[in-house]
């Protein structure tokens, strides 16, 4: 049976979860990329290059870092706010987009303002977002809604994950911290400076 | 959940939908007077619901969430029915327990936050329908009342199973033709209230929702005596208007012509002699306030 590799859709209506097709998560100090267990460093270059070369890239914090409940989260949140304004310095198009909790609002979200776990894929399309990346949402609900936006989106998803990583997103960290991610807002600057921001879609 | 967690990181301020914005600024959390008056000048704790439109049941929502006295530390615990649609919308800790078990699962809740936060007032709340509460659950409500279990049972009492159709209920009044109990109920309406305080309950209530000022009261007093002293039951008429015929506007009216002397819902209230001694020591707030105005009336 062929390998299954996680990657940008629209996949189908009910895409697979990944790790019923085989991809496993990384162990600490590693990453994947579309399914591939890579080290973490692989995993910042790539998800950094994603980032500059997106038209519409997008930062969904979820509610672990959108509410100041802990230290932590107040210095993750600091670490986020500078990953969107080094992609904004870059891209005026950048977007920051909160995920603020997880009930089915009625009559529906506003996609221009927030995404909602119950159909993130209304946002997606709205605001045409290419590349994304998820961070602060719990396991669960980042699942649900990395399989939805593989199903009916053509959006490279990364999760920057505080607990072991999702199968469901194109790249994923584990363990994040703000050190890590304030090392991807690095790698992002690093690769700014270096002009190598070529557009990589379709290398998948 | 406490009060000081409630705050949005000043990076994400600015993004953050305005409600939520709204229910860090101008929210009743931490103050110990709110009640239904807040309705209207501050940010309810409930958002869009889902119910039908002109729902008794929705008022009810509205007047119980603006009248718990200690909402940053209350845990609420619903069952299956109308009020579930109802439960992700609100900003407050709840659970949803399977169908009629809301009772068993707010007696472990209630022991381990006890035991988890020995230092904290944590109210536990539950809120079902007469379906969870007095067919399905029956066995649950009781159990924990003859337990002693300090948390306040909340009964929405429509009458019959709203929004599976309309099948009977044991609070459905006897004679009552529903759209799926086409013979008719063929017994009285469970006497709810009797069991309630013959089980143990140490402040029963039973009352409709068309009066915002009697539920704050009630509300208000089943929580802090459940706290301290023991179980306390409340049972409010929320009528289904759907289910009874009845248009969106007409469902304040079917309240209050159901609340008469005489009448299935007319306004009944036990408390317990242990009850009424703790609340006239611990609680006398409100009472004093009236007093004054009575002083100065005199003078």
């Amino acid at each position: 049976m062929e390998k299954y590799r996680v990657l940008p859709g629209p996949e189908a209506f009910l895409p697979p979860a990944a790790a019923c097709a085989g991809v496993v998560l990384p162990d600490p100090g590693q990453g994947h990329i579309h399914g591939e267990i890579v080290p973490e460093d692989a995993a910042m270059e790539e998800a950094a290059k994603r980032f500059l070369s997106a038209k519409v890239p997008t930062i969904f914090p979820g509610p672990l870092v959108l509410w100041g409940w802990n230290e932590n989260a107040e210095q993750k949140a600091t670490a986020i706010k500078a990953l969107y304004d080094v992609l904004k310095s870059h891209n005026n198009g950048a977007l920051l987009i909160p995920m603020p909790d997880y009930r089915p609002k009625y009559p529906k979200i506003d996609p221009e303002i927030e995404i909602n776990p119950n159909h993130p894929n209304l946002t997606i399309w709205h605001n045409k977002i290419d590349v994304c990346m998820f961070v602060g949402v719990h396991c669960h609900q980042a699942n649900m809604s990395l399989k939805i936006i593989r199903g009916g989106t053509s959006c490279y998803t990364i999760a920057m994950c505080a607990q072991a990583g999702h199968e469901d997103a194109m790249i994923t960290f584990r363990d994040a911290t703000p050190e890590k991610i304030m090392k991807l807002v690095d790698a992002v600057k690093r690769l700014k400076d270096s002009g190598a921001s070529n557009d990589v879609r379709g290398t998948a | 959940m406490d009060k000081e967690k409630i705050k949005i990181n000043p990076e994400f301020y600015d993004i953050m939908p305005v409600e939520y914005q709204e229910l860090v600024e101008n929210a009743t959390y931490g103050k110990e007077d709110r009640g239904w008056k807040d309705v209207g000048s501050s940010k309810e704790l409930i958002e869009e619901h889902s119910l039908c439109a002109g729902c008794p049941e929705s008022i009810a929502f509205r007047h119980i969430l603006a009248s718990l006295p200690n909402p940053e530390e209350t845990v609420m615990v619903g069952s299956t029915g109308c009020t579930s649609l109802v439960f992700p919308h609100i900003a407050l800790h709840n659970i949803h327990s399977l169908f009629g078990n809301q009772n068993a699962v707010a007696s472990g809740l209630k022991r381990a936050l006890a035991y988890r936060f020995p230092d904290k007032i944590k109210d536990v709340v539950v809120l079902a329908g007469d379906g969870a509460t007095v067919d399905i659950g029956l066995d649950m409500t009781l159990q924990s009342w003859f337990r002693q279990e300090k948390f306040a049972t909340i009964c929405f009492d429509n009458e019959l199973y709203a929004n599976t159709g309309g099948q009977e209920s044991g609070l459905m009044q006897k004679g009552f033709v529903g759209k799926m109990a086409p013979a008719g109920k063929q017994f009285e309406k469970v006497d709810m209230p009797g069991l309630a305080k013959t089980s143990g309950c140490h402040y029963v209530a039973m009352l409709t929702s068309s009066k915002p000022n009697r539920v704050e009261k009630v509300i208000r007093n089943a929580v802090l005596i459940a706290r301290e002293i023991g179980p306390t039951y409340v049972q409010i008429y929320t009528p289904c208007i759907l289910e009874i015929g009845k248009q969106m506007m007409e469902g304040l009216q079917e309240m209050r012509d159901s609340e008469g002397p005489g009448q299935r819902f007319e306004y009944q209230e036990f408390i317990t002699d242990e009850a009424k001694a703790y609340m006239e020591a611990k609680h006398p707030k409100k009472k004093r306030k009236k007093k004054r105005v009575e002083e100065k009336k005199v003078d």
